[in-house]
């Protein structure tokens, strides 16, 4: 099977038991199963390959221009690890089936279990580092779900939080060391980067990039000072612990670190660092664990000090220390997922992991009994088992390495860290099931069913058999395994019982005997331990995290405050700083471009408009004043537009004018019409001078832009060739918008759209509830009209109203080859409607409205999309458009382009928008005015005729006058 | 000329930012729509100025040069339709505001920075 499958698989399988659950829990279980196994067996197909020294790849790329691909491999480390994963998963999915209760959400339990081996087998079979990070941090994010899986336990998801602090921090240390690494090598490809060596180690971002690594690494796999989390994270349940916690995701650390022995080990930095640590991490964890009451809390840390040993096997760069290593990561896995099973079981029956209610448990469960002391034993180094194998290992390496030149110290802490070992080892067996039977449990102890202990009564079948025929049983797994870690080319001495009386064999008596006199004193040293003050890492962690987010909050805190004048005052002043930044760094050619002649008009207008922005700013207290001011300053922008060859500018900001002062008239009915002084004028002075500063920027800014020519050339040469031959129309901003940047015009339609929808959604908001009853509350503050519709206003805009369509339409259609086009037409339509309802009031053009604005932006979208969509039948890209000539006698030829249909589409959804966003303000004026009186969204519909009460036939002026006369008090104009 | 339209910008700039400094709502939306014309009229002189040259070609369709760059037009027509979106929603906002708190602040609460 492809290494690629066999990670997917658990992926691709994750939701079957969370779909299966419906069921029952045993299908969900089988599911996993089913999915674990097919993944298993799918990498034991290669392993006869992989045992003969082949590497099994297979290459996707993903993103090659990052160097980022889909690259898989297996060889021995690959294939060792997961069959770690996957089998020891295929156990822990039948135990948990047992383990969990009834009321657990199993379905969750397995999805992510399957997740969380699917991230591991990917890290394992990754060959680019880049695709490894991905896996490394799925595997943070899905044991985050597992350990925090009883998410009613406080413990649980403070565990959850702390381990993904902690392993996702030493993630984004990856990373950066990764990259680093990469850029070295100049590929992410592992299978690159371990041909790299000289080129690594010489590199000054050595050291950087190892400590960068380490730092994921050593997070990951607990290593001190960073094993807090570990025992903080057994709050999860124990099939977890057993899986992530024993024989898989502390692991990773630590095949990271086998992965990239070829190219790292081998210099002082890796061998002081990573066996020094391993070394610490060994003797702290073996002594705390000495301690510890409750069992998985005195698993959790002989985890620790297990980790450190292989973390020390690898730092000492040495091919018998890598053979080692591997041989404790499959002896560690077997003997401590079988303890933490067993563990769990005691927990299971007894209701308690306190080992000090237990005790006397080995007549009472007499199998979980033998599988967990055969298991202790194997952890305490006893001969015949295989955990004895490879800590005889680890002494033998110990017992000539030199640290700084001293030959002692380095054997006299391993012995040491040994002695511990087997005191805890001793004391899980000899406090928990050794004894005299009690009677105060908390339940009534037995042996589970055999379902429950199948899986750690397999492991520890494993156990015995390596322990005594290990080259049978581990010999060709660990030799492929062994091989790829130290890049080839092993000459492994084979795995033996007996070496003869050797300084190791000394050490492991030593630790034997003196484990067993440590733990006849446990009860004085206990006394001692709990007498001595020690830093509680949960404590410190916790005060880290709480200074972290007060830091962070009262960051915020300052910067957002609520005050949307604070944010602005800080975005003006940061783009201010940006630009002063930009304006003294960089450098700038002397001008280029002769400056146009300044003809009188123009100036008359530059000092209108100056006279014009002046008074809006000292004026803007008088609302109404500052609108008519301010309509003066987008006139004067429209002739400029004209001035300066922009007649469809000119076109459109004219109309958007009028639509603009529209709207903000319709605002101005409620809102109050005098500005209140509210900031002192220290306050105004200072927002004075930001303004002026940021004013002065950004007029020298365009100054200097203007008097130069372009840097580069533009594409609007290319605009200008093309906008006849490929996109059949002289108006080249309307060919642009309609065709070259179709894409945008799209979008800002859509956008349109989206912001008439989001004023209708406020309309509705504002038209139900509290502010509905403001709203029928509401007195004018100002005189109203005493005509509230004028006759001279409703005639002239009866008879502005074809005129001003048929303008529409004339606009639209020249729009292709002259200035106009859809967004022109659009808003010119607007207006022409906005007169109707600003002549004879809201609800008798509503009356006659027959479309739905609503519709018509669907549709305007709709038609824009579909001309779009036409191109793709021709197999031309979306959006490209086509037009040909036609003749209709007695016409002249004229041209048809599919353009135009796009640009239907705008003048459509303009309209919508824009008599949508105008409409629900006049319907807020008309629920003040008149009250609840029915309208609602109903008030929106051609039906509302109905709803309006009785409209009369008669159309034209002689009809607006009868309505008038009938319904006069009842309509108010908008 | 270019002074002028420089200065124009900068003038409308300036207005601009003082107005949406402000702390009531209505200011604040007159500020927006005078950025809107100073960004649209910078956007546009990007494209340098000229007169009499618009980017409208012969009947031919000829490219002869004497046409004034039509991206920057084409880029600030499209940006002129939506600041008339972005406005009315703005509009509708504070008009929304303004009916449910019975007041045009926009700093509710900011006690501090009134007089």
């Amino acid at each position: 099977m492809s290494p690629a499958l066999i990670a997917a698989l658990p992926f691709l399988g994750s939701l079957l038991p969370a779909l299966l659950i419906r069921t029952g829990r045993s299908h969900a279980a089988i599911s996993a199963g089913v999915i674990s196994g097919l993944a298993l067996l799918g990498l034991l197909l290669n392993a006869p390959a992989i045992l003969r020294g082949e590497v099994i790849t297979a290459r996707f790329d993903w993103l090659p221009w990052l160097g980022l691909n889909a690259n898989f491999m297996i060889d021995g480390l690959g294939l060792l690890f997961a069959s770690l994963i996957l089998g020891i998963g295929l156990l822990i999915i039948l135990y948990a089936r047992f383990y969990l209760s009834k009321d657990d959400p199993v379905g969750q339990f397995y999805t992510y279990l399957l997740l969380f081996q699917g991230a591991m087998v990917g890290i394992v079979l990754s060959d680019n580092i880049l695709l490894l990070l991905i896996f490394w941090e799925l595997t943070s994010l899905s044991s985050f779900l597992l350990i925090g899986y009883w998410k009613h336990l406080p413990e649980g998801r403070q565990g959850a939080r702390m381990a993904l602090t902690v392993t996702g921090l030493g993630g984004l240390s990856m990373i950066a060391g990764m990259l680093i690494l990469g850029n070295i090598a100049g590929s992410y490809d592992i299978s690159a980067i371990l041909q790299s060596k000289e080129a690594i180690q010489a590199s000054p971002y050595y050291l950087p990039a190892l400590i960068l690594i380490l730092g994921g690494a050593f997070t990951k796999s607990a290593q001190f000072p960073f094993h807090f989390w570990l025992p903080h994270a057994m709050a999860a349940p124990t099939p977890v612990s057993a899986y992530l916690h024993s024989a898989t995701m502390v692991k990773a650390g630590l095949f990271l670190m086998a992965r990239l022995w070829p190219v790292l080990s081998g210099t002082p930095e890796w061998f002081y660092i990573v066996a020094t640590t391993g070394l610490v991490t060994m003797l702290v964890g073996a002594k705390i664990a000495i301690f510890k009451d409750d069992l998985k809390a005195l698993l959790a840390f002989s985890t620790v000090s297990h980790l450190g040993l292989i973390t020390f096997l690898l730092g000492l760069g040495t091919e018998a220390g890598a053979v080692a290593a591997v041989f404790h990561i499959i002896n560690h896995a077997t003997f401590k997922a079988a303890l933490f099973m067993s563990a769990g079981i005691v927990d299971h029956e007894t209701h308690t992991r306190d080992i000090k209610r237990l005790g006397g448990l080995r007549h009472l469960m007499p199998v979980t009994f033998t599988i967990a002391t055969v298991a202790a034993l194997s952890m305490a180094g006893i001969p015949l088992l295989n955990g004895f194998l490879s800590k005889e290992m680890m002494l033998e390496e110990a017992s000539h390495t030199l640290w700084a030149g001293n030959g002692w110290i380095v054997p006299a802490l391993a012995a040491i860290a040994a002695l511990f070992s087997a005191t805890y080892s001793f004391r899980y067996i000899a406090h928990a099931f050794l004894g005299p039977v009690r009677d105060d449990y908390p339940h009534k102890p037995h042996d589970p069913g055999f379902g429950m202990w199948a899986a750690p009564a397999f492991l520890v079948v494993l156990v015995v058999a390596i322990g005594i025929m290990p080259m049978t049983f581990a010999g060709p797994i660990l030799e492929a395994a062994a091989n790829a870690v130290v890049g080839g080319g092993l000459h492994m001495h084979p795995v033996k019982l007996w070496h003869g009386f050797t300084p190791a064999l000394w050490m492991s008596v030593f630790a034997v005997v003196g484990g067993l006199v440590v733990l006849g004193q446990h009860r004085r040293l206990e006394a001692l331990w709990l007498a001595t003050p020690r830093p509680e890492a949960k404590a410190v962690f916790d005060a880290l995290v709480g200074a972290c987010v007060r830091g962070a909050t009262r960051f915020t805190s300052a910067l957002h405050n609520g005050s949307m004048a604070r944010y602005l005052l800080i975005f003006v002043l940061a783009a201010l700083a940006a630009g002063i930044w930009a304006w003294t760094t960089g450098e700038q050619g002397p001008p280029t471009r002769a400056m146009l002649p300044i003809t009188p008009v123009a100036a008359a207008a530059w000092v209108t408009l100056l006279v014009a922005t002046g008074c809006v700013v000292a004026y803007h207290r008088n609302r109404l004043l500052a609108l008519v001011l301010i309509s003066i300053v987008g006139l004067i922008v429209s002739l400029s537009f004209v001035y300066l060859s922009a007649p469809d500018l000119a076109l459109t900001q004219i109309s958007v004018e009028v639509v603009t002062a529209v709207l903000m008239l319709l605002a101005l009915n409620f809102l109050p019409k005098i500005t209140q002084p509210e900031t002192r004028l220290i306050k105004r002075r200072f927002d004075a001078l930001v303004a002026v500063a940021g004013g002065l920027g950004t007029g020298l800014l365009i100054y200097a832009l203007m008097v130069r020519d372009f840097a580069f050339p533009t594409m609007s040469e290319y605009h200008l060739a093309n906008s006849y031959k490929l996109g059949g129309g002289t108006n080249v901003v309307n060919v642009i918008l309609v065709d070259f940047r179709g894409y945008d015009t799209f979008g800002e339609v859509i956008v349109l759209g989206i912001a008439a929808l989001v004023i209708f959604a406020l309309t509705e908001a504002l038209l139900t509830g509290a502010s509905s009853r403001k709203l029928i509350a509401w007195r004018p503050d100002v005189a109203r009209a005493g005509d509230k519709h004028p006759l001279m206003l409703l005639v002239a805009t009866r008879v502005m109203m074809p005129i001003a369509l048929m303008m529409a339409v004339f606009i639209f259609l020249r729009g292709h080859n002259l200035p106009g086009g859809g967004f022109i037409a659009g808003l010119v339509a607007a207006i022409a409607l906005v007169m109707q309802y600003m002549a004879s009031g809201f609800a008798w053009t509503q009356a006659r409205q027959k479309v739905y604005y609503h519709v018509l932006i669907a549709l305007g979208v709709l038609a824009a999309g579909i001309t779009g969509i036409g191109a793709l039948f021709n197999g031309l890209p979306f959006l490209t458009s086509d037009f040909g000539y036609f003749r209709i006698p007695p016409f002249e030829k004229f041209e048809l382009a599919t353009a135009m249909g796009f640009d239907l589409g705008v003048f459509l959804g303009v309209v919508g928008s824009v008599m949508l966003a105008l409409g629900g303000l006049s319907r807020l004026a008309r629920r003040a005015a008149v009250g609840d009186e029915g309208f609602h969204v109903v008030a929106e519909k051609p039906e509302a005729r109905e709803m309006a009460g009785h409209v009369p036939r008669e159309v034209g002026l002689a009809g607006a006058m009868l309505r008038r006369q009938r319904k006069d008090g009842s309509e108010e104009g908008i | 000329m270019e002074a002028l339209v420089a200065s124009a910008i900068g003038v409308m700039t300036a207005a601009g930012i003082y107005l949406i400094l402000r702390l009531r709502t209505f200011p604040v939306v007159l500020g927006m729509a005078m950025l809107s014309y100073a960004v649209n009229v910078f956007l546009f002189a990007t494209g340098r100025l000229a007169v009499n040259m618009p980017p409208i070609l012969d009947h031919l369709g000829e490219a002869t040069p004497g046409y004034t760059d039509p991206i920057p037009q084409a880029l600030v027509l499209t940006a002129i339709v939506i600041s008339f979106g972005m406005t009315a929603v703005v509009v509708m906002l504070s008009l929304g505001a303004f009916i449910e708190a019975g007041n045009d602040r926009i700093d509710l609460g900011d006690e501090e920075s009134e007089s």
